[in-house]
């Protein structure tokens, strides 16, 4: 009980005598047993880093489990029908995430737009802003597609017009398997994993070669 | 055991033994060693100048965190961290518990209170100089504080799995996705995967529920010690340095010569603002009910104009503004150096004058944070640069610039609204804004310069040469030459008078250009 004789405090110094009071009581030991005991607190020390580092390697890995190579998240996912979609129009579809767990709602609904531009000549867009990814809107009587959070506006065949984006909409991959269009999807486009998404050089408003 | 005696009928109960009560307190406080330490804190004479309405904030920001801690888990209870059934649970709550309402909404408010006052308090400790010696860590660790409290309002905001919830963590992978080399990674490692989906939100779960607040906690409790040993920072006095040989016994003398005990002195202010925002937060949740969920976290919906909560639109708006070749080095680099500024005040300013009165950088500096982050904040709430997506669909053409309109300065209209020139454009105060308002167009650009303006875009314009067929465009520029006011005549271009003149002019016809 004599802790609480003290005074109440509010200073600095009060601090620095109070350590002192806990002196040691070691003092005059016997040196040999103290090195001794502080040689077994290292090892103990010792002990408990390295079984730490080696627990560390699992946790890690745990964490870092989803990090990934952009192409092992991606598959072929089909958009139906490869006639569904008229060709000189840009149709909104949907598709289910490739990667995907029971609980995940309706979060694994995605959608991408279509634009056929020939027999065999698609383009599929992201819906996502290469700005920060808000979901674009077409508007086929203007032929632009628009992002509601900052404005940027793209052309038709997904070139950058105008506003905050850099560079034009993200495309996916795609191909026509047994009359089946289907596209290379996996991961939410981003402007860091371009690489696996048909590629559109950085310049701004670029506008890919139609061949 | 005196306190024991049974007390025979008509007689009092013998005086001068200790009551129950006090015993009970005895028996803890012998085991548990805590009277000391206790009446030290609740003891320790503060200067009587700091027994103001000013150093309220820091126990009210104190408070408000076991607030959002309490009404947290009782939202616990309910809530399901799946991305399949959160959106539901949050709906039940709102509709079908009893009050969850409003344990939904004092959490939000609650929220916002929270972010307000942690950055109040801010703003006050530096005006007060109180980061200064002996207390520098103090501010480092709340400067790690008011981090970890915006990181609980943005992932607080992540867990009402809603729409804006969902587009918003689209914007965070986005901006992550800028880091060089290993923004891909970063993008998989914040949304658990490669897409937000079930993942994402039982990771900011995990961060909303146990890792941020575990942190908080650690450190607000290291943060209140400092400020009980160092004692809290006197009142400013102009001219009164701070200098590190000799402030210490200063302070102490400071205190003890014209100090009080922190209770009740100067503690009875802190408890009556403490309830006092307590009350506003429940009134603000009684009168302005829980936030959202806004619509259902369907990524298939796109029908949506995501936005972000109060205390992020500065971002927002910040986003809207950088020019884009800015955007990346802003995003990534300004928040480092933000930081990096407040961490080191302490070590830049350790010493010397601690009075705003002698302190204009501070001041001004303070003032200009706050005016932008109002003016940014207004911005964000306003979104004049977010075209409105049905404007083209539900705005009609005020009636009064179409009365003797020619045929095709009403088909001139009709272009102007089916191509979704009123998304960006207001007429007639309705409309976007984020293209300059066009109810006196006219008088500013010649009909060449409207046409070129449309046919070739330019600035946050589009160019709409291959989206617009020739009579369109005609018909567009010619309705928007009639935007002017009566008495006001359009811009023209004298050259192309002196042309019309020379030959044979119809009024108000178009004239090819020769």
């Amino acid at each position: 009980m004599s802790d609480h004789e003290q005074q109440p405090s509010g200073q600095v110094e009060e601090a620095t005598t109070h350590a002192a009071t806990s002196s040691h009581p070691q003092s005059n030991a016997d040196p040999a047993l103290v090195s001794r005991r502080w040689m077994l607190l290292k090892a103990g020390i010792a002990l408990n880093g390295l079984v730490g580092m080696a627990l560390a390697v699992p946790v890690l890995r745990y964490l870092l489990a989803p990090w990934r190579r952009d192409a092992s998240y991606n598959s072929w996912v089909s958009l139906g029908t490869a006639n569904d979609f008229p060709t000189g129009e840009t149709r909104l579809a949907f598709y289910k995430n490739p990667y995907t767990r029971s609980w995940d709602g309706a979060t694994d609904n995605v959608a991408c737009y279509v634009r056929r531009e020939g027999t065999s000549a698609f383009k599929v867009f992201a819906i996502n802003c290469a700005h920060l990814g808000c979901p674009v809107r077409w508007f086929p009587q203007s032929q632009l597609f628009m992002c509601p959070c900052h404005g940027g506006v793209y052309y038709a065949d997904g070139s950058r017009a105008s506003g905050p984006p850099e560079r034009g909409l993200f495309t996916y991959n795609w191909q026509i398997v047994a009359g089946e269009l289907q596209i290379d999807a996996g991961q939410m486009p981003t402007l860091s994993n371009t690489a696996k998404l048909v590629n559109i050089s950085n310049a701004s408003g670029d506008r890919r070669c139609q061949g | 055991m005196p306190g024991m005696n049974p007390s025979p009928h008509g007689q009092r109960p013998v005086r001068g033994g200790p009551g129950i009560a006090v015993r009970v307190y005895r028996w803890f406080a012998l085991r548990t060693q805590l009277e000391g330490p206790v009446k030290d804190a609740a003891l320790h004479p503060v200067p009587r100048s700091t027994a103001s309405w000013w150093y309220v904030f820091g126990s009210a920001a104190f408070t408000l965190l076991f607030l959002q801690i309490f009404t947290g888990i009782l939202l616990a209870l309910v809530y399901v961290p799946s991305a399949g059934e959160a959106w539901n649970s949050l709906n039940l709550l709102n509709h079908q518990i009893a009050l969850g309402w409003f344990l939904r909404a004092l959490h939000g408010w609650g929220s916002n209170f929270m972010v307000a006052i942690v950055l109040i308090h801010m703003a006050q400790v530096f005006l007060f100089g109180a980061y200064k010696f002996p207390r520098e860590l103090t501010w480092i660790v709340g400067v790690f504080l008011l981090l970890m409290t915006l990181g609980m309002a943005f992932t607080g905001q992540v867990l009402r799995f809603d729409q804006d919830a969902y587009w918003g963590l689209g914007i965070g992978a986005s901006i992550m996705s800028r880091v060089p080399w290993i923004g891909g990674g970063l993008v998989h490692l914040l949304l658990g995967g490669p897409i937000i989906a079930g993942a994402t939100l039982t990771r900011f779960f995990a961060f909303h529920v146990f890792v941020i607040p575990g942190a908080m906690l650690v450190f607000v409790f290291l943060h209140v010690w400092m400020v009980l040993k160092l004692g809290v920072n006197e009142w400013p006095m102009p001219g009164r340095l701070v200098h590190r040989a000799t402030y210490v016994e200063e302070y102490n003398h400071l205190a003890h010569t014209d100090g009080i005990p922190f209770i009740p002195g100067a503690f009875w202010k802190d408890l009556l603002f403490s309830g006092a925002v307590l009350a506003a937060v429940a009134m603000c949740a009684l009168l302005f009910g829980p936030f959202g969920p806004s619509g259902q976290p369907d990524p298939s919906i796109i029908q949506t104009v995501p936005k972000p909560d109060f205390f992020f639109l500065w971002i927002y708006t910040i986003l809207s503004y950088l020019p884009p070749q800015m955007e990346t080095p802003f995003i990534l680099i300004v928040p480092v150096i933000a930081i990096c500024i407040l961490l080191a005040i302490p070590f830049y300013a350790a010493e010397g004058e601690k009075s705003w009165h002698r302190r204009p950088v501070a001041v001004l500096t303070v003032s200009l944070v706050a005016v932008s982050w109002g003016v940014l904040t207004q911005q964000g709430m306003t979104t004049p640069w977010s075209p409105h997506m049905s404007a083209w669909s539900s705005d009609p053409i005020p009636v009064s610039k179409l009365e003797h309109a020619t045929p095709l300065v009403r088909q001139g209209a009709a272009v102007f609204q089916s191509k979704q020139c009123r998304n960006c454009h207001t007429i007639g105060g309705a409309g976007g804004e984020r293209g300059p308002d066009l109810d006196n167009v006219a008088t500013r650009l010649t009909i060449d310069q409207m046409r070129f303006k449309v046919v070739s875009g330019g600035g946050n314009m589009p160019a709409y040469g291959k989206n617009l067929s020739p009579a369109e465009i005609e018909a567009l520029v010619s309705f928007l030459e009639t935007l002017h006011p009566a008495n006001e005549p359009p811009a023209y271009d004298a050259s192309r008078r002196a042309v019309e003149s020379s030959q044979v002019t119809v009024p108000g016809a178009k004239n090819p250009s020769p």
